[in-house]
């Protein structure tokens, strides 16, 4: 079964200290930025369209063509912006990986800035991941010592600032122009496009967006070739990427595969459902991704065939929940998130999720009553593609596929029923004994 | 469409673009937003964020319709979600569907209707807007007949009141964004921002207890050893702090209470005031500059309720000042002259229209035998009545001791209008400002004195025209033009102007000179569009107007003049100037006399042929006894340049008839006093600084008087036929005047003498009005008041450093005369002068201080006690 993973960004995350740069290079890093610094910067472009990566913070754009989007230089400044805002109800790849392995990013970041002609690079993480803002901080400075960063990087007469920002805690600020507005230092809301990023972005100057993990794959392919990483995953969707197992498996964790895996082959090497349980529904790719049974154990995980079957590869966030599970009760988490993290530009999101969120606690304590089920998928066909950006859209997912899925489950809440389960034995703490962990007890969590 | 774009330039015609809009195939201007193209052909798409004038937002999202695009090969595809049409551009081929024709945009609309109505509190029926109201008006056209929100409302407590005149009521508000993007595009003063987020999301003031930030420590400023900014353009009364913490001060903020699709912004004084619907509305000009807004009087059962901004493209859009919508009171204050008044035994007595025409009529008369008759009509006369004003005193009078400017001025200013402004029509418009690539003024504070010209100054700057300003120090008017600086001395404004002409003409420059500043400036005045605007005040700075023409001669830009007052461009179009006749007309020129003389119907030898005295000549010989009469019209004495002297001027004139709204100082020395019409009860015209005739109509019934008729009367009582008793006749008689084909009166040849040397305890006074303060058209409206400024002293670090002041220390500036004493703003600005605003409350410099602006006056740190 090993065979079935791919690790490569995952590769050194057991080796000692293996943030710290001295291990990064003890396990081949920087070849792919020798690599590029050798080649003409369009070549490097070519190389990233060749190798067919595509966006891995959800849309799944290719990455190569996005870059091919600048307009020509002017002479004036290009700008790339690292998307490290990871805020996904279940997304959790971008802050493992920059936790372990910073310097994956870092390089893919130098790597990209050539080729697309930019000298100043902003990576803007999460704040509330403090941990992870402070180690990329210290990576940089490491980078930057070792000659990775700053002028004439490798003696290649290349320029390269990277500033790390850390936001200030906003889900929209995940959306890439809403993002630059944060960046640029205002209220994180989303842009009218166009002009979209790639001719005015961050301070209006041509600018690319990319994800973490987009970015982390770069040096890879400047390493090994785009026909190594093409020859991973399908035919459309090609190289490898981290799956994030989490909620009611053995052992969740970071899945590093080519694209087109199955949950079921993942679920194999989870050590599967938890002890005694089986699967009820999970996410693909995140909360915002309409959600799947265990009629689609067998879709791959790539960007079509997820698609086909209704739902969207997103970030590969999968989260699995068991029979113990009220799928009502998760719906109605998720949707107090994204009422919580609407930024309140457009009608349908403002207001919407705020009744979405009414509707929802309602159903869930029993006061719910018939037509509310409609009225929720109504209001769902009111916000999906009506809002200014996806985050409506994305609201709606998990209420559209889950009535659609378990509409019984919402029946059996209503007209003063509630919820007909015991939330404390979807816990896992409460179903799993456990040894206890070996700094359990006084003070253990100082 | 093919990939080949010509791009050629010369106006070429525009180039369009063609679409169907619900099977309508409609042709509009590429560019075009599908909102724009579905109203030319009558199709309303609802909507609340859209605004024609400002920047597109998509926020409400009410607009949603459908839309089907030809791809490559030509096949329509629709996109699969509504499209915003207030955000999307017509393209070719494009196929739109609204509510009309789909079902989708339909239920698209209806829906977001629904979730913009669940958290509105639905408080019509005490709504200001209620009536009038595009939410309430589109959820009856496009929304459903009942909600299906059974849930818990978002409450906000009650109203938060930005400034004196303005409330926010948030739990309205549909987030649509008019207010905020007004603030921030057009007028420039961000007071009110968004915050928080989601359904908490609202419009305010930066408010620690709604973003819960802690207050900022006590003593944290000027811990960097900088000093906190002064206190400067603070308003008068209760005000938020705006987006830079400073308390909001906008002079444009009740544009945001009539753009607000619902309830939320409403205005102080209107504020539960009138439905709307019991409202009559009148079109109108605004009176308190000289740039014709149009207006709207809403008035109900005679009484005006309300003031808003006309919609008139050509020349402030939709766009108006607080002062034009605000400032109306005065037209109807307990103090209306309501009959004609005769003085006896020196009291003034009620009068019969009869007696005191009369009596008027034959005190004039006896003057005019008898020295001699001096005519002070006053800046805010319509044109009708100005060509009255100017025909009553040729004719009957047979006078040209008449002046209109009740205010600094000068020889070489009346030489300037009569050469450059009078009978030149139309000149420099708004839309001319507005394509302007530099634009330089000059003796103008734009916001101050022309404020909805400082709006489409700065809608040029945000397209990329660049602003030069010929003053002591950078107001925050032109900090917000981005504009730059030419620092002044008052008085001496003609340096510059000089410098720069020569500079265009490419002759030598002065050594010593700012050579980059130079070249820049002229370099930008000399492309293609380049305005000079000029004001009334260059009359306080000898050699200016002189200065300007040359600088407009040699770089080629054009010029126009900006007066403060809305009358003053009409009085030098009817001749209400000395030398001067009506259409530009010199007096002393022949031809011009006998065409007067032909359409008035006098004897060419009937009409003066030398000309006459200005304001200031009339006050010296009537004080002197020169003259013994004197005709006056809307005029403040407290407005001139010394009022001492003009109480005293009138005091020693034997007879005295005053045309007035108001009792005024004017009308208290008359021996006849002639009540006449206010504007909102009169029909007429004023000319803007454009040259542009802005008529309205009578807003009020009402049996007051116009000037023109009153004058008409008063000369039928000296066996003068004026002929201008009817509103009809006054306007035509107007146009009768064709354009003066002859020679154009001289240019000014005025130099600039050197300025006078600073003494030490002096500075030089640099002044001008506030567009609020204490003017009497102000009068009346309190809650307007509260958004006047402050008034400050406003000095150099280095001259306060002379006087031993401190920001924020209150200093006297004396005359022989008398003092004022304001606190003192620190000002990046010319060394050794101190700027006081002209006509503020506690700070009126002519009168206190009986100086003009370039003159030297005292400085001191107050004494105790002398806080006014």
């Amino acid at each position: 079964m090993t065979d079935t993973l791919t690790p490569v960004l995952t590769d050194t995350w057991d080796a000692e200290r293996s943030w710290t740069l001295e291990s990064y290079l003890a396990h081949g890093g920087y070849e792919g930025l020798r690599a590029a610094l050798a080649q003409d910067p369009a070549d490097v472009v070519q190389a990233v369209k060749d190798s067919g990566l595509r966006g891995r913070g959800g849309a799944g754009f290719p990455t190569g063509m996005k870059w091919g989007f600048l307009p020509a230089p002017d002479g004036g400044p290009r700008y790339l912006v690292v998307n490290a805002d990871e805020s996904e109800p279940g997304t959790c790849k971008d802050i493992p990986l920059m936790l372990a392995s910073p310097q994956h990013l870092i390089e893919g970041v130098a790597i990209t800035s050539y080729a697309i002609g930019c000298h100043h690079a902003f990576i803007y993480v999460r704040g509330e991941v403090l941990h992870v803002y402070r180690r990329l901080l210290a990576a940089v400075a490491e980078a930057y010592d070792a000659g990775y960063l700053g002028t004439d990087i490798q003696g290649s007469g290349f320029d390269l600032e990277v500033t790390v920002h850390a936001g200030a805690g906003a889900y929209i600020c995940g959306e890439e122009t809403a993002l630059l507005d944060s960046l640029e230092g205002k209220r994180g809301q989303p842009r009218l496009k166009p002009p979209f990023p790639a001719v005015a972005g961050l301070y209006a100057r041509p600018t690319v967006v990319n994800n973490v993990e987009s970015i982390a794959s770069v040096p890879g392919i400047m390493a090994k070739g785009a026909d190594w990483f093409a020859s991973m995953g399908t035919e459309k969707s090609q190289g490898h990427g981290l799956f994030s197992l989490s909620g009611h498996v053995t052992r969740p964790g970071q899945f590093e595969a080519p694209l087109g895996i199955t949950l079921r082959e993942l679920l194999d090497l989870a050590g599967g459902v938890r002890e005694g349980h089986e699967l009820k529904f999970w996410t693909p790719g995140g909360s915002s991704t309409p959600i799947f049974t265990a009629e689609h154990l067998d879709v791959p995980l790539d960007y079509e065939s997820v698609g086909a079957a209704g739902s969207m590869l997103g970030t590969r966030a999968l989260q699995v929940f068991d029979e113990t599970t009220c799928v009502v009760r998760a719906v109605s988490r998720w949707t107090d998130f994204y009422a919580h993290e609407s930024c309140g530009k457009c009608t349908p999101c403002r207001e919407g999720t705020y009744w979405l969120k009414q509707v929802l606690h309602r159903i869930e304590a029993g006061e719910g009553t018939g037509p509310d089920i409609d009225l929720l998928l109504d209001l769902c066909d009111n916000i999906l593609g009506r809002a200014f950006c996806a985050l409506g859209d994305g609201a709606t997912s998990p209420i559209t596929s889950s009535i659609q899925y378990f509409r019984e489950e919402y029946e059996a809440h209503l007209d003063g029923r509630g919820c007909p389960f015991d939330p404390a034995r979807s816990t896992l703490f409460d179903d799993t004994p456990q040894a206890p962990p070996a700094l359990a007890g006084a003070g253990g969590h100082r | 469409m093919t990939a080949t774009t010509d791009k050629s330039t010369d106006a070429v015609p525009v180039e369009t673009v063609t679409c169907t809009i619900d099977e309508i195939e409609v042709t509009v201007p590429k560019g075009t937003l599908v909102i724009r193209a579905a109203e030319q052909v009558g199709i309303e798409i609802p909507r609340f964020c859209d605004h024609p004038l400002l920047e597109p937002a998509g926020a409400c999202r009410q607009c949603l319709v459908e839309v089907a695009m030809p791809d490559r090969e030509g096949n329509l595809r629709p996109m699969p979600k509504p499209q915003a049409s207030c955000t999307m551009t017509v393209t070719p081929g494009m196929v739109v569907k609204t509510q009309r024709t789909s079902a989708v945009a339909d239920k698209a609309q209806e829906g977001v209707m629904e979730l913009l109505l669940m958290n509105h509190p639905l408080d019509c029926p005490v709504c200001d807007k209620g009536g009038e109201c595009p939410l309430q008006n589109q959820a009856m056209k496009n929304g459903r007949a009942t909600s299906r929100f059974a849930d818990v409302k978002r409450t906000f407590p009650k109203p938060i009141q930005v400034s004196s005149q303005v409330l926010l009521d948030r739990e309205r508000c549909v987030l649509c964004q008019r207010c905020t993007r007004f603030s921030e595009e057009i007028a420039g003063d961000e007071f009110i921002a968004l915050q928080e987020r989601g359904a908490h999301q609202q419009v305010g003031r930066f408010d620690e207890q709604v973003l819960h930030f802690a207050p900022p420590c006590a003593g944290d400023h000027g811990a960097g050893g900088r000093a906190a900014p002064g206190p400067v353009d603070i308003p008068l009364g209760i005000a938020q702090p705006d987006a830079s913490g400073q308390p909001f001060a906008s002079y444009f903020s009740g544009n945001t209470v009539q753009i607000c699709p619902v309830g939320a912004l409403t205005g102080a004084s209107y504020r539960f005031r009138a439905r709307p619907f019991d409202l009559v509305s009148s079109p109108s000009i605004a009176e308190h500059d000289s740039c014709g807004s149009a207006i709207r009087i809403d008035h109900r059962r005679g009484k005006v309720m309300r003031r808003l901004a006309g919609d008139d493209p050509a020349v402030n859009e939709e766009w108006i000042t607080d002062k034009d919508r605000f400032a109306f009171t005065w037209q109807s204050a307990p103090d209306r002259i309501t009959t004609p008044l005769v003085r006896e035994d020196g009291e003034l007595r009620p009068a019969s229209w009869v007696e005191a025409l009369e009596v008027a009529a034959q005190g004039l008369a006896a003057a005019r035998a008898d020295g001699g008759v001096g005519v002070l009509p006053g800046g805010r006369l319509t044109v009708e009545d100005a060509f009255a004003w100017s025909r009553f005193a040729r004719t009957v009078l047979r006078t040209d001791d008449v002046d209109q400017r009740a205010r600094v001025h000068s020889v070489e200013e009346s030489a300037f209008l009569a050469h450059a402004v009078a009978g030149t029509g139309v000149g420099v418009t708004f839309a001319d400002l507005e394509a302007a690539p530099a634009v330089l003024l000059a003796g103008l504070e734009a916001e101050e004195e022309a404020g909805v010209t400082f709006l489409r100054l700065r809608k040029a700057v945000r397209a990329g025209a660049r602003v030069f300003s010929v003053a002591p120090f950078r107001s925050r008017g032109l900090a917000r033009l981005d504009g730059t600086l030419l620092p002044t001395a008052p008085g001496t404004e003609a340096d510059w102007l000089t410098t720069l002409a020569t500079q265009a003409a490419g002759d030598l420059v002065p050594a010593g000179a700012d050579r980059e500043t130079l070249e820049d400036v002229a370099g930008a005045l000399g492309q293609e569009g380049a305005v000079v605007l000029v004001g009334e005040r260059l009359a306080a700075a000898p050699g200016a107007y002189t200065a300007a023409l040359r600088l407009a001669e040699a770089t080629g830009a054009r010029i126009a003049w900006i007066p403060r007052r809305a009358g003053e461009r009409g009085g030098v179009e009817a001749g209400l100037l000395p030398g001067l006749l009506p259409g530009g007309r010199p007096l002393v020129d022949e031809d011009a006399r006998a065409q007067v003389a032909a359409e008035w119907g006098v004897a060419v030898e009937d009409l003066p042929d030398t000309p006459g005295l200005d304001t200031d000549g009339i006050l010296d010989a009537l004080s002197v006894g020169q003259l013994t009469g004197a005709l006056v019209g809307g005029l403040e004495l407290a407005d001139l340049p010394d009022p001492v002297h003009a109480r005293r001027a009138l005091g020693a004139a034997r007879f005295i008839v005053s045309l007035e709204v108001r009792r005024t100082e004017a009308t208290e020395l008359a021996d006849v006093v002639l009540p006449v019409a206010p504007p909102v009860e009169r029909a007429g015209s004023y000319w803007n600084w454009e040259g542009r005739v802005r008529s309205f109509g009578r807003a009020l019934e009402s049996s007051a008087l116009p000037d023109h008729r009153v004058l008409d009367a008063l000369a039928a009582q000296l066996d003068v036929d004026l002929g201008v008793a009817e509103p009809l006749a006054a306007h035509r008689a107007v146009a009768a005047f064709g354009a003066w084909k002859g020679a154009r009166a001289q240019a000014p040849q005025a130099g600039a003498p050197e300025p006078p040397a600073v003494s030490a305890g002096t500075a030089v006074l640099a002044s001008w009005h506030l567009m609020l303060d204490d003017g009497a058209l102000q009068d009346g409206e309190e809650h307007l008041a509260g958004t006047a400024k402050r008034p400050v002293a406003r000095v150099s670090a280095v001259t306060a450093a002379g006087f031993d002041v401190f920001d924020g220390d209150r200093v006297t500036v004396s005359t022989d005369r008398g003092s004022i004493t304001v606190p003192v703003a620190i000002t990046e600005m010319v060394d050794h002068v101190v700027w006081l605003p002209m006509a503020s409350r506690g700070c009126r410099v002519h009168e206190d201080l009986g100086a003009r602006p370039g003159e030297a006056v005292r400085i001191a740190p107050a004494e105790k006690g002398d806080d006014a």
